[in-house]
């Protein structure tokens, strides 16, 4: 009775039956296998459906093997150890048993591979299909370990497994986002996650060593959606969602060490961030740095040579990578020399203009929160504040007016910016230099705020009105920055055209004769109507 | 001590007997009570009492009154007079008598004795008594009587009343003369039928009189109607047709008619052309004065005049022909039709299809109407068909059109002449070269559709102007909310022609005018249409925001709209419903859209110049608009190496599309020339060539120019002007050299440097405004002038009636307590006189005793002396 010759009989069956019948009854295969050692041929039709073309088919065929390998793993019908190759058993000398364990065993490794195929089908419904399957036998691997030592010495995890099935799930040509957000289900259960976050590690190291270092944005891509599904609970005793309960020495399991998570979560952060990262990739990571990283990692402060990095590229990283200096200088006494001066020349005009304008408004509303900042200091921001405001849109001119406002209540010697009795009809160009990147040097504190009188006259009323406040003496009250934080155009515009009824509604009192003509005949002079 | 009393009534005796002026000459009678102040004209009345008089008067009283209580305090019996009048002085002793008599009478006079008539007194008639009468049994018919109710003659009235003696005595003398049978027989009761017959007679002679009266008013009435028609204006129909009425009411009528009838008035002068045109300025000036408070901040308070659009031929004099009476021409079938006005309405959209259709058939079936008017609608579908947009809309309005025609149907069959079929083709040839004067109101936007359909522009506008006088809101009640709903519709025509290829910006140009008037009749609906196009671009524009993070330029409609928006509402309001979200729209598509091609760049500067006219009066800063211009200038720098200044996104210092207006060959400068480009190109741009490249950048190149140009004029007064315009000027001077760039640029570029190095950069430094000084509080007195002396002030009617009150209750109060206190020393001293009364009569009495007993002792002692003796 050899395999191969039982294999050939079996093939050439299918090869009889019509299309049709090829549809036969997976389950009932499987109950015919499980029920005797005869049938152990009929595994291979199982493992033919699951090579079909329909997804359909493949949908039952991969029901059907996760239950028959986990009965089989259960049973403990599979070969354990050290498996030797599928020639070599035959001729083997070993017992039938032996040999059936064997046989079973190469047929569930073949049917690992194809499922792990599987992960790269154009389907998401294969692919999540194969996924939980797979899922499924690591858990009864785990259970039922087929490796055959000492188990009071070791702990089984099926690693091999799991670091396949992350390793097809880090596709460096395919964009695997979904099957990701599929797997983050696993990622719940903590020995899972502690061993996927190393075999990223391992990955990643791999891939891009070979890569040497280039930048791979699908992969990168991957693997941040991967990593950023990843969440470390904060205290230890939540610590109790397990796949695999090891029975002895469960405590000294590293996977169930908080300590030990959050060390292999930072290594996997800096293994990844130590190469080079696409910049949306780099805008991405710092958006969630500070509050999905940062509180996890066992040592923050080894952010900091990446952070430093983001600073100093300039432009809207710079302003991400604020948020976690924040953390680190607040909470972890990280001392970064001229801070405020590089703050000082991240103001440029077009912080009015990026997607991340609230945040950084935010930020640097805590940074000059600070009452001991000099005076020269709060001025120079104030005065760089409003003279960038002479390009900003409404929208953001409603955050920096009260911004600048709040700057000058917590400083009252800040006041001269507004206040400044001379001499009669003493007039002078503004002193204030632009261009000098230091603070201190940029004499702002002998200017004066002209740009917001000049932004009285701002065509929304709302930013004109905000603007009259630094003619009458301020209130004592700050003004509260975050209601204005996230406004949007829409929504100011909202703000008038959802006003309830007006009473009388003014009309143009020029009489319109043609489309072109009127408001001073400007859109006329340039443009006609054909 | 019984002596007191009897001295004073001594002395109330003498006073008694004493006269007042007497009593008031007496110096030892007179009190006079001492003023503290002489106030002149003012009467006392209490300027000298007479103490005795008034204590004597006072105690007399009480004698009468209370003393006599006191002594019949205790006692349960008392006597009491009831006899009428007795204790009445002021009545005499006679009438006295004559009331105890009546009040005798009645007493007997009981209850049971009312119906008791002839107990005691007789009853007469003609100063006969009743019951003698009764005897005599002359038997009245009482039937006879019943008859002739309510026609009373002289005769019968006598005989039945005044005559009751002399039908006595006839009786009596017919029963003398009893032989003759006729006379005898012509009794009582032939005497009663002849009255009868009189009495009916002389009714049938007044109805006679009566009628004949009637008869001469109503030919009088007649005639005068005849010379009244001449000298009056004919009285209308409906009096006529009640003449039926009482002659009086009429007259009545007829002559207050003539009484209030309007009396010719001296006409308006006419306004001369100076008037007019000054009142035309005031109201301008007023409606500027408005504008500018509003473009300040200031809340209107009281409501803006609707202002209304005035024709040519407007004689200024308030008269508006608010009843269309005059019969408009239009036609019917193609035929003038002058009576049937209100049917024609209806049929303006029908005799549309007609015209289309050639070969109309006329038939008086309704059905084949139906059947002709299906053909007509199939038709429109054809045409309609030919235009993508319109096919399905037209099938919508189907239904609905057909309701309202079979509703049309009963009207019209009935009026449906009957031609011959040449004639009829003949005239709507005629007619269709020229439109009908009336029209429907479109009920969808289809309609209009497919009112519009076809029609040059011109005719166009004349449709939609005649729709809206033929709805006009003061003809019917619903015309108001169809010409509201002509208004949306029109705007919603607008952005259909404005997304057609290629754009009808035309037709869009000639609806102007009309969407004006409309938006002066209903700023209401103008508005909220305005807004709610306006609220769905933003929600638009916000959503794809949110997913790209850039937004397109805004298409051609939205510009349209924009400029819309712009004729219609003042731009220059602080705050305006529509005005500022347009222009926030405006700023949020100059700085959100990247400028990817040179179509881009025109849109941009299409949206510029929207901008520069909408902020053109208030001079208000737009920040959005100059980092715009000074981007797209920075398109056309060639050398992008080291910049002096900063460009503001959604430009980029360098990149892919920042060179989009360097040009590419210097020769193509010569040959350029200024020319508009057409708004279209912001939607579709065509360039073949290089050279046609070239000379739309040049063209953009220069708008730009002039745009930047108008913005320093218009920016000229801003405090931070150097530093808003400092980009610009860099670039200018440093990047863009005026050399490279055809001479009319030359000449702006040259005038824009001058403009902004024209511009002092140097201003005082900021102070805050001075607050106003608390004013101190004032403590000088306050000074009312008093006019009504000697009156209690300050407080109204009600509580100085109060106070009145209350102060005589106060007197009254103290007055009675005075009283009480009076009397109880009245009746003390009456008591203590009692008292002292009957002790003396006991003394005197025990001293009798004494005085008995004494004799009586000495009687028996000298008895007793003499005894011993």
């Amino acid at each position: 009775m050899a395999p191969a010759k039982r294999r050939n009989v079996s093939l050439a069956k299918t090869a009889e039956k019509s299309v049709k019948k090829a549809k036969i009854d997976l389950n009932a295969k499987v109950e015919i296998i499980l029920e005797s050692r005869k049938n152990a041929n009929d595994v291979f039709d199982v493992l033919e459906a699951l090579e079909s073309e329909k997804e359909k088919d493949v949908g039952s065929a991969v029901n059907a093997c996760s239950k028959l390998f986990c009965t089989l793993l259960e049973k403990k019908e599979l070969f354990l150890g050290k498996l030797p190759e599928e020639e070599e058993a035959v001729s083997g000398e070993s017992s039938a048993e032996e040999k059936y364990q064997m046989f079973m065993r190469h047929r569930y490794n073949s049917c690992v591979e194809l499922l792990l195929e599987h992960l790269r089908h154009d389907l998401h419904g294969v692919q999540e299909n194969a996924l939980c399957c797979l899922m499924k036998f690591a858990a009864a691997e785990g259970k039922h370990p087929l490796e055959d030592l000492d188990w009071t010495e070791h702990y089984s995890f099926p690693r091999e497994l799991l670091q396949s099935v992350v390793d097809r799930l880090l596709s460096k040509t395919t964009d695997n986002s979904l099957l990701i957000s599929r797997f983050q289900e696993f990622l719940e259960m903590d020995d899972v996650r502690y061993y996927v976050m190393s075999s990223i590690r391992e990955n990643v190291g791999k891939v891009m060593d070979k890569n040497k270092g280039a930048l791979l944005p699908i992969f990168q891509n991957n693997v941040f959606t991967l990593m950023s599904n990843i969440s470390i609970p904060s205290q230890e005793s939540e610590l109790t969602n397990f796949m695999v309960q090891q029975e002895d020495k469960h405590e000294d399991w590293k996977a169930a060490k908080l300590n030990e998570h959050k060390r292999v979560f930072e290594r996997m952060w800096l293994g990844f961030l130590k190469y080079k990262l696409p910049s949306n990739m780099y805008k991405k990571i710092l958006v969630i740095l500070h509050d999905s990283i940062l509180p996890h990692m066992s040592k923050p402060t080894l952010m900091i040579d990446f952070l430093t990095a983001a600073y100093e590229v300039g432009g809207a990283i710079s302003l991400l990578a604020l948020n976690g200096l924040f953390v680190l200088i607040h909470q972890h006494n990280l001392d970064y020399p001229d801070f405020y001066k590089k703050l000082y020349n991240l103001l440029e005009p077009s912080v009015f203009h990026v997607k991340y304008r609230a945040r950084f408004f935010h930020l640097a509303n805590l940074f000059l929160s600070s009452s001991h900042l000099p005076v020269y200091l709060v001025a120079a921001f104030a005065k760089r504040l409003a003279r960038l405001a002479l390009t900003a849109p409404p929208t953001a001119l409603l955050i920096v007016l009260p911004f600048i406002y709040n700057l000058i209540r917590r400083h009252p010697s800040c006041r001269v910016l507004i206040h400044k009795p001379t001499t009669e009809g003493e007039v002078l160009e503004d002193p204030y230099l632009m261009d000098e990147e230091d603070p201190v040097q940029c004499r702002a504190l002998e200017s004066s705020l002209w740009e917001i009188k000049t932004l009285q006259k701002h065509y929304h009323p709302d930013v004109a009105k905000t603007a009259m406040a630094i003619n009458t003496p301020l209130s004592g009250k700050e003004d509260d920055i975050d209601e204005v934080l996230e406004i949007t155009t829409h929504e100011l515009m909202e703000r008038d055209l959802k006003k309830s009824q007006i009473k009388n509604i003014a009309l143009e009192f020029e009489i319109a004769t043609e489309l072109l003509k009127g408001g001073g005949n400007v859109l006329g002079q340039h443009f006609c109507l054909d | 001590m019984g002596k007191v009393p009897k001295k004073r009534s001594m002395a109330d005796k003498v006073r008694k007997t004493k006269t007042s002026t007497e009593i008031k000459n007496n110096p030892f009678e007179v009190k006079i009570n001492r003023k503290k102040f002489d106030i002149l004209g003012q009467k006392s009345k209490h300027d000298v009492g007479l103490p005795g008089v008034s204590r004597s008067k006072a105690i007399n009283k009480r004698k009468d009154t209370l003393l006599k209580e006191y002594k019949q305090k205790g006692k349960s019996s008392k006597f009491i007079d009831r006899r009428f009048g007795e204790y009445d002085t002021n009545m005499a002793p006679e009438d006295k008598i004559l009331q105890r008599f009546a009040m005798e009478r009645q007493r007997n006079h009981d209850k049971k004795d009312v119906y008791n008539l002839n107990e005691e007194e007789e009853l007469t008639h003609y100063g006969q008594s009743l019951a003698e009468m009764e005897k005599f049994n002359d038997n009245v018919n009482s039937d006879d009587e019943s008859e002739e109710k309510g026609l009373l003659s002289a005769e019968l009235t006598a005989s039945h009343f005044g005559g009751g003696g002399l039908l006595r005595r006839k009786t009596s003398g017919d029963q003398e003369g009893g032989e003759e049978g006729a006379p005898r027989a012509k009794s009582r009761q032939e005497l009663i039928e002849e009255l009868i017959q009189k009495s009916k007679q002389e009714k049938r002679d007044r109805q006679v009189q009566k009628e004949e009266s009637q008869e001469l008013t109503e030919k009088l009435d007649h005639d005068w109607k005849n010379i009244q028609a001449l000298m009056v204006k004919k009285i209308p129909r409906a009096d006529r047709v009640e003449e039926e009425k009482p002659k009086l009411e009429q007259y009545d009528m007829m002559v207050r008619e003539l009484v209030f009838e309007m009396k010719a008035q001296p006409s308006e002068r006419l306004k001369t052309p100076e008037e007019v045109a000054r009142e035309e300025r005031e109201k301008l000036q007023k409606l500027e004065a408005d504008r500018l408070r509003r473009m300040m901040g200031d809340q209107v308070v009281e409501s803006s005049q609707s202002q209304t659009h005035m024709s040519a031929d407007d004689l200024n004099d308030g008269f508006i022909l608010d009843k269309d009476d005059q019969k408009t021409l239009s036609y019917q079938d193609g035929k003038w039709n002058i009576e049937e006005e209100k049917g024609e309405d209806k049929d303006g959209k029908e005799e549309e299809g007609e015209e289309e259709e050639s070969e109309a058939e006329e038939g008086d079936e309704e059905e084949e109407e139906e059947e002709e008017e299906d053909e007509e609608e199939e038709e429109e579908e054809e045409e309609g068909s030919s235009e993508e947009e319109d096919a399905h809309s037209d099938l919508e309005s189907e239904q609905e059109s057909e309701d309202e025609e079979t509703q049309q149907e009963e009207e019209e069959t009935s009026a449906q002449p009957s031609l011959s079929k040449e004639e009829l083709n003949a005239q709507q040839e005629a007619a269709k070269a020229e439109l009908p004067y009336t029209f429907t109101a479109p009920e969808s936007l289809s309609d209009l559709k497919d009112l519009l359909q076809g029609h040059t522009p011109d005719n166009q506008r004349i449709i939609v102007a005649r729709t809206q006088k033929s709805n006009h809101a003061s003809l019917a009640v619903g015309n108001k909310l169809k010409l509201q709903k002509l208004l949306g519709f029109l705007l919603e025509y607008v952005e259909d022609l404005a997304t057609r290829s290629p754009p009808e910006l035309t037709t869009i140009d000639k609806l102007i005018p009309e969407l004006y008037t409309l938006c002066q009749m209903f700023p209401e609906a103008a508005c909220k249409t305005m807004q709610s196009i306006l609220g769905d671009a933003g929600h638009s524009t916000e959503e794809v925001l949110e997913v790209k993070g850039h937004l397109p330029f805004p298409t051609l409609d939205m510009i349209v709209y924009l400029k819309l928006t712009a004729l219609l509402f003042p731009t220059s309001d602080f705050r305006h419903p529509v005005t500022t979200p347009a222009l926030l729209y405006i700023s949020q598509a100059l700085t959100k859209c990247p400028v990817r091609s040179l179509q881009d760049v025109t849109s941009g500067l299409v949206l510029c110049c929207l901008a520069v006219e909408y902020v053109s009066f208030s001079k208000r800063f737009l920040p959005e608009l100059i980092n715009f211009l000074a981007g797209t200038l920075h398109l056309a720098v060639q050398d992008k190496t080291s910049l002096g200044y900063i460009v503001v996104p959604p430009f980029r210092p360098s990149g892919k599309c920042s060179d989009l207006l360097v040009v590419s060959d210097s020769e193509s400068c010569k040959s350029w020339s200024q020319k508009s480009l057409p708004l279209s190109a912001a939607q579709l741009l065509e360039l073949k060539n290089n050279l046609d490249k070239d000379h739309h950048r040049l063209t953009c190149l220069s708008t730009c120019l002039d745009l930047v140009k108008r913005c320093c004029l218009l920016y000229k007064d801003l405090m931070s002007f150097s530093h808003i315009f400092q980009p610009i000027r860099t670039l200018l001077s440093k990047h863009l050299s005026a050399q490279a760039l055809p001479d009319p640029l030359k000449e702006l570029h040259s005038e824009i440097l001058e403009i902004i190095s024209g511009v002092p950069a140097a201003h005082s430094r900021l102070i805050l405004e001075k607050k106003k000084p608390i004013p101190l509080k004032l403590l000088t007195p306050k000074i009312v002038e008093i006019l009504d002396y000697g009156k209690k002030r300050g407080s109204n009617r009600e509580e100085r009636e109060r106070e009145r009150l209350k102060h005589k209750y106060k007197k009254e109060f103290k007055g009675a307590l005075r009283e009480i206190r009076k009397d109880t020393r009245f009746l003390a001293r009456e008591k203590l006189n009692e008292v002292m009364d009957r002790d003396s009569e006991r003394k005197k009495k025990v001293r009798e005793l004494f005085g008995s007993l004494a004799t009586q002792e000495g009687e028996w002692k000298a008895l007793k002396r003499r005894k011993n003796k």
